[in-house]
């Protein structure tokens, strides 16, 4: 490719704001390549909504993060000119999206959380970041209710959507605990009152979880050996593919404005 | 699962439309009202606004595939962004106008079988590839604003429910047709490969989106009917003049060349263009345009694949109903 990628000088600060970005962005990009595909109309407008929030606040929390580093980086260099390494995403968000059920399950998982990490960062001591949580946690309480719904109607449909919801919940389960994980980098941010602890979060996520879970008479698996890497730029293989597709113009057109 | 509850009052009664009943109806379409769905009108008018507006409504759908071609690799995150909503402003286009050909008592999940089998049709125009991020700017410029041409007499259009969708599907359009623009002013503005790639994106988008307007007027079937029912109130040809004296001063502004080398003005300001080539029109209308087999495949695929889910929540429904009724028992 015939541009290089940035550097990024991670402070905790500009680390810990990318990290959320690329949540966004990644699992944004995700529900965009349903657009079109989808099961039924309303979900090809779901799907694309839930979409357009994510990569919403994806650009608010990469203007911020630009904003905190000092550099002459923007939304647009953190996205298109960070390879896989420098990405920061959960591990979860870059999972292909498979069949509806599994796409509903990322979803689901990463909602139930996002839910109750939004809002308890409307608390933060940083002024934007409670300002971007605010928004966020109204576009993540639709999330919830939206995926939830689903995986009701999927686990407790017919053998085939059960079996599928099922067997989704199996594969991606080992990548939930990367939620709640915590690195040095975030402990100083929690002590000044900017991030929270996420491991807080776990019990209250996992009640949520259970209760739509049993509710969709399905189960969560009895393995809890969790992957974890995504937050230090270790992914899957298929983060790599994503990012070839949405990077491939500006790595193309050096010096090109779009 | 689609079908609306719905009054419908053709089919059967169809041989006592009285000539009495078919000169009122004239007579309130001449006066300018609005026929609404429960409202008597002669079944050929149903017919012919069923078959337009659900036509209309597959184009928005299929038409959702070659611009969504390219949201994966929309070059910046604001274009990203744009280029989403505007596929999902598409669908809401299409489900809206599901809903109004559904007034006429057919459901969409009839009116999308027919689609899929092929038996009904979709825009020709997005029978075409979108091969350059330019395409994106060229279909916003040109289909849409082509599209706005189409549209915003049916504004007007005597059919209630199809008017009122197309005053807020023409909002819409609109803006996608601003938004198509702007990414061809960048373009045009940009490095040499850009500029060449929105020149291409002209030379093979400009003759397709001429054809869009339909055939030419000596040749056009459906024309006089749908006028004197005021669901036309313009002719194909004259559309199509407005919109190529709209678009030229567009891409004069822009720096491009309409590849039409024996294009003229003309003493009365509008632009002569050169003959269209209906040899074309007619293979894509008959499957053999260089995507028709990749977008049915696609649609049917999306709709194959999606069958599970949609089974998955019917029985869901019907469980529930089941269990409030066992409740309702106790």
């Amino acid at each position: 490719m015939a541009v290089a990628s940035i550097q990024v000088s991670e402070t905790p600060l500009v680390l810990y704001t990318l990290r959320r970005a690329d949540d966004a962005l990644i699992l944004g990009h995700r529900l965009s390549e349903w657009c079109g595909h989808a099961p039924m109309m309303e979900e090809d407008m779901a799907l694309a909504n839930m979409g357009l929030d994510l990569l919403g606040q994806a650009r608010e929390l990469y203007a911020y993060a630009a904003k905190v580093e000092g550099r002459d980086n923007d939304e647009d260099k953190f996205a298109y000119l960070r390879d896989v390494r420098q990405y920061r995403n959960l591990l979860l968000l870059e999972q292909p999206n498979g069949d509806f059920a599994r796409t509903m399950v990322r979803q689901f998982f990463y909602a139930a959380f996002a839910d109750l990490y939004w809002r308890a960062m409307m608390q933060s001591s940083d002024p934007t970041l409670a300002a971007i949580a605010a928004k966020s946690e109204k576009e993540s309480a639709y999330h919830v209710r939206h995926s939830s719904e689903w995986m009701v109607r999927l686990g407790d449909g017919t053998e085939e959507s059960h079996r599928r919801a099922q067997s989704a919940i199996d594969d991606l389960w080992a990548y939930t605990g990367e939620m709640f994980h915590l690195d040095d980098s975030e402990r100083g941010l929690i002590g000044a009152g900017i991030a929270i602890d996420p491991a807080k979060l776990h019990a209250p996520w996992l009640k949520t979880v259970s209760g739509v879970v049993n509710e969709a008479t399905l189960a969560l698996p009895d393995n809890n050996w969790m992957q974890q890497g995504g937050r230090d730029g270790r992914h899957s293989e298929h983060l790599g593919h994503l990012l070839s597709e949405l990077q491939s113009l500006p790595r193309t057109f050096p010096g090109a404005t779009w | 699962m689609y079908t609306q509850a719905l009054n419908t009052s053709d089919g059967d009664n169809s041989h006592i439309e009285d000539a009495a009943r078919s000169a009122n109806f004239q007579a309130r379409i001449d006066a300018d009202e609005r026929i609404e769905p429960n409202d008597w009108m002669p079944a050929a008018y149903r017919k012919t606004l069923t078959r337009q507006i659900s036509q209309h409504a597959h184009s928005e759908i299929v038409g959702m595939l070659p611009e969504g071609n390219w949201i994966t690799r929309a070059p910046s995150l604001r274009r990203k962004a744009a280029l989403l909503a505007k596929v999902q402003d598409e669908c809401g286009h299409g489900l809206y106008l599901y809903a109004a050909a559904e007034t006429l008592g057919t459901s969409r999940e009839e009116l999308v079988d027919l689609m899929l089998a092929g038996k009904s049709r979709y825009s020709s125009i997005f029978n075409y590839p979108t091969l350059t991020w330019a395409d994106i700017g060229a279909i916003g410029w040109l289909v849409d604003g082509a599209a706005i041409m189409n549209q915003i007499p049916l504004c007007r259009c005597s059919y209630g429910p199809y008017a009122r969708a197309m005053i807020r599907v023409c909002k819409e359009e609109s803006f996608h047709q601003r938004q198509g623009f702007e990414i061809m002013v960048m373009l045009s503005k940009g490095t040499e490969e850009q500029k060449a790639m929105a020149q291409s994106a002209l030379d093979r988008w400009w003759w397709p989106v001429l054809m869009m307007f339909g055939p030419p007027d000596k040749a056009s079937q459906h024309s006089d009917t749908s006028t004197k029912w005021k669901i036309k109130r313009f002719s194909n040809d004259e559309l199509r003049q407005k919109f190529v004296d709209a678009t030229v001063p567009q891409a004069q502004f822009l720096g491009l060349t309409i590849p039409d080398p024996g294009m003229k003005q003309n003493a009365n300001g509008n632009w002569e263009y050169s003959a269209i080539d209906w040899e074309e029109f007619n293979q894509v209308l008959a499957g053999n345009g260089p995507c028709n087999r990749d977008r049915l495949a696609a649609r049917r695929k999306a709709h194959d694949d999606g069958a599970w889910v949609r089974e998955a929540a019917t029985a869901y429904a019907e469980k529930r109903k089941q269990r409030q009724h066992a409740q309702a028992a106790e």
